[in-house]
């Protein structure tokens, strides 16, 4: 049989949605894959929402907004862009293919442009074949490095600096101090990476404690690295201290909402 | 509040929508699919659902089988959910209970040569909707006052015309202008077309009524500084010359600043040569009587518009004001030659096109060029002007030697127009222009309720246009103020206080400053101000925001429900 992935599109209602129905009405004909969930913007798509998606076996989504400019709501596509680009690199760290998200502009005036890109992206994802996630057994260490990664895009760290990303570059702090977009990527990809192992620290202590010694040869990282994250686990109230076994501490994760 | 803490109880309406939808679509058997789904009591077909007869279905089944959700599955709700939501309002079931599935305009329409695979889509669209609707909560839209009065912004031809209209409707208005003298563009245009008569005259009579009128407050010399508030009751701050500051509330907001004129510094020896001039200018001297006769004029076209890159946009009004200024250079010196280049005429409408058979008959020159050709203008001894250029129609470069080079240049967004979008939170197009809410459904609303647009501000367009929008829009602010009470959209956000930590992104974001911080720090939505883009919600650092009608867990319900999970 052959493989009929499953898209989930999230469409803001103003343009590209509006671009969906025009294809519709012009009787424009695109693959049947694609399933549309009709949100009031693209700035409504969270990364949570995106994640759970993936994680839930999705071959692909494709969130659609209005062209820069031309956002019902001013600007709340630029806003899912600079979401978008920070979960591609998220979904890269966890061996999913980052191709399996994608972003594009449609207006209302664009039906045609809206079929290709359907079309395109459907081909695209047919060459990737099934997501590792999809189907009864899915790939099960990319499945719990995507639950981490969710559990990162949950964290605070992240959310501010992605909910901030566009004030910081394009007006500056409180005090009035510019980032450069360089700088931004930095620090960035700095949290991106801190608080995706942390998130994958906490998963593994939540299913046994562990000492730091099995904790970096399990992640493969520098003991040093561990503690410091552990360090920064407990102090956020998510990991103790289970038991010392002869001189050795084993950590485990404490229930929180995250 | 009915609907609320009950087992829901979905009715499921599908559609042939003729053949449109059944022709592709295997209609029956989505709606026995639908009755399968859990929660689902009800499921039936109809030819046309949102015929009369399929409002008395719907509203029937309402009562029939006590339904307290109800599904559509037809077209676009960008069409027709006000209609459906309306008939189930009617029925007694709120109407944020009701949801949709396009089954037409993203399914049978889009896949007619897939029966098979468009009818499985349409199943999946309705579990979709199914699973939207077991967890939809039924909304109430708050109702406000709206104050009798209203703000125009600019005092122009367009914003005189809307000020004297809701006067006399018995509204009070405020005209801000900029300029010290109210009239705008038009003080500068010397005759009208196509009935020639003078600007002024029309204009003074204006600008006497909108002096003269009780209702009218009219500042001149004055600024915007400030707006917040929303629908009925805006605050308005306003600076005038000296420096003072003045407050007001309003409860609508016309926008209509008109737009600047592009000064083509560099193009056609324009600011190089002194009888390089623009069409502004040449009504200028026109109307002091500072014309000297000229032997030959030549005028450009398209100045500066049309372009590849850039300024895209036909101003619309350049074809016909060259005509006018032809004419009247040939009244005023028949002898004179006028050559109007051009590189498409567009005289629209019927009194234009005759207008432009008459310049015809007037022995006005017309040449077509290419832009791939534009023409050349350089100067030779003594201050005459060659212009050379690609005559279309001969297939060959002609060149001729003028007095007068005039420049057709587009209307252009003033330079401020920018930081009043930022005051007033409403978009501004590509072009620079305000953008409207709906370039056809709704051309002279912005997004943001109670803010409208007229006149040039919106787009190039001549007097007649700029003051028929200046009527609509007086009409549009009319009716919530004519309304006194208005119910506004529930689609809103809400902060869970409990989890909020004050971090104030959502309060930096949101682009309509409808979330402010209060006493103790917590993040608070003013309802009425929120338009439901949800942004805030998915930049929540906390996720302490919920989305009314479009919240987290209704829309992984439909993800979830797209990719096969049945929900109970």
């Amino acid at each position: 049989m052959t493989f009929e992935p499953r898209i989930i599109g999230f469409l803001c209602n103003w343009c590209s949605y509006a671009g969906a129905d025009l294809a519709g009405v012009s009787r424009i004909q695109y693959p049947t894959n694609i399933r549309i969930i009709r949100l009031m913007c693209s700035g409504r798509v969270d990364p949570v929402i995106v994640l759970e998606t993936l994680i839930n076996g999705a071959d692909g989504v494709l969130v659609m907004g209005c062209h820069p400019g031309d956002c019902h709501y001013v600007e709340g596509n630029l806003y899912t862009e600079r979401k978008v680009k920070m979960l591609k690199k998220l979904i890269a760290r966890t061996g999913l293919e980052p191709e399996r998200l994608h972003l594009e502009w449609v207006s209302a005036s664009e039906g045609g442009r809206f079929a290709e890109l359907v079309r395109d992206f459907t081909n695209q994802i047919k060459a990737l074949g099934p997501s590792p996630l999809a189907g009864e057994k899915p790939n099960p260490v990319i499945l719990e490095n995507i639950l981490a990664a969710k559990s990162a895009a949950e964290d605070f760290r992240l959310r501010v600096l992605v909910g901030r990303e566009k004030e910081l570059i394009e007006k500056g702090n409180v005090y009035g101090e510019k980032t450069t977009q360089e700088e931004f990527d930095k620090t960035m990809d700095e949290a991106l990476r801190a608080e995706y192992v942390r998130s994958k620290i906490y998963f593994a202590v939540r299913k046994e404690p562990q000492s730091i010694k099995e904790l970096s040869k399990r992640l493969d990282l520098d003991p040093q690295m561990v503690l410091r994250h552990i360090v920064v686990l407990r102090r956020r109230g998510m990991v103790a201290v289970d038991r010392v076994d002869g001189t050795t501490p084993l950590y485990t994760a404490l229930e929180v909402g995250r | 509040m009915e609907g609320l803490g009950e087992t829901p109880r979905i009715g499921v309406f599908v559609c042939h929508c003729g053949i449109n939808i059944g022709g592709v679509v295997k209609v029956p058997d989505v709606v026995e699919y639908a009755k399968t789904l859990p929660g689902v009591v009800y499921a039936e077909n109809n030819l046309y659902t949102c015929s009369s007869e399929g409002i008395s279905k719907i509203q029937e089944g309402i009562a029939k089988y006590n339904l307290n959700r109800v599904i559509v599955a037809s077209c676009t709700p960008r069409t027709h959910e006000p209609l459906f939501r309306a008939a189930c309002e009617e029925a007694g079931v709120n109407r944020y209970l009701f949801e949709m599935a396009n089954i037409r305009d993203q399914c049978s329409w889009a896949h007619m040569h897939e029966p098979e695979k468009a009818t499985e889509k349409a199943k999946d669209l309705v579990r979709m909707a199914v699973a939207k609707a077991h967890l939809l909560k039924p909304l109430e839209e708050p109702e406000i006052d709206v104050a009798p009065s209203a703000l125009i912004i600019g005092g122009g031809i367009s914003g005189m015309t809307a000020a004297l209209c809701l006067a006399n409707q018995g509204f009070k208005v405020y005209v801000v202008e900029k300029e010290p003298e109210l009239g705008g563009m038009l003080r500068r245009i010397y005759k009208l077309y196509p009935s020639m008569e003078d600007a002024s005259e029309g204009l003074s009579r204006i600008v006497n009524s909108v002096r003269s009128n009780k209702s009218i407050n009219v500042l001149t010399s004055t600024v915007v500084k400030q707006v917040t508030g929303f629908i009925g009751n805006f605050e308005v701050v306003v600076e005038r010359a000296n420096g003072e500051t003045m407050n007001f509330g309003v409860g609508t907001i016309i926008v209509a600043t008109g737009a600047a004129n592009f000064e083509p510094i560099g193009m056609y020896g324009y600011g190089e040569y002194d009888n390089v001039i623009t069409q502004l200018q040449l009504e200028q001297l026109l109307k002091d009587g500072q014309l000297k006769k000229p032997e030959k004029v030549v005028m450009v076209q398209c100045v500066g518009a049309r372009e590849e890159k850039g300024r895209a946009y036909c101003s619309r009004i350049c074809c016909m004001n060259a005509l006018k200024n032809a004419i009247l250079i040939k009244e005023l010196y028949p002898e004179a030659e006028v050559y109007v280049l051009f590189r498409d005429l567009q005289t629209y409408g019927k009194e234009y096109e005759e207008y432009y058979s008459d310049t015809r008959r007037k022995f006005i020159q017309f040449i077509n060029y290419v832009s791939e050709r534009p023409p050349e203008v350089t100067s030779e001894p003594g201050g005459k002007l060659i212009v050379r250029t690609y005559d279309v129609l001969l297939g060959s470069e002609i060149e001729i030697d003028t007095d007068l080079v005039v420049l057709s240049t587009p209307l252009v967004p003033h330079e401020d127009a920018k930081e009043l979008s930022q005051i007033l939170k409403v978009p501004l197009g590509p072009d620079g222009f305000f953008f409207e809410a709906h370039v056809k459904l709704r051309p002279i609303d912005f997004a943001t309720d109670g803010i409208y647009v007229c006149g040039t501000a919106h787009s190039p367009k001549d007097t007649a246009e700029s003051v028929s929008q200046a009527f609509g829009v007086a009409s549009r602010a009319a009716i919530p103020m004519a309304v006194k009470r208005l119910r506004v959209e529930a689609i809103t956000a809400m902060v869970n206080e409990n989890v909020c930590t004050g971090c104030g992104t959502c309060v930096r974001l949101c682009p309509y400053g409808a979330i402010q911080k209060d006493e103790r720090g917590v993040a608070k939505v003013t309802s009425v101000v929120c338009k439901g883009c949800g942004t805030c919600a998915s930049s929540c650092p906390e996720r302490a925001i919920t989305m009314r009608h479009f919240t987290d867990e209704q829309i992984m319900a439909q993800a979830l429900a797209a990719l096969g999970r049945v929900f109970a």
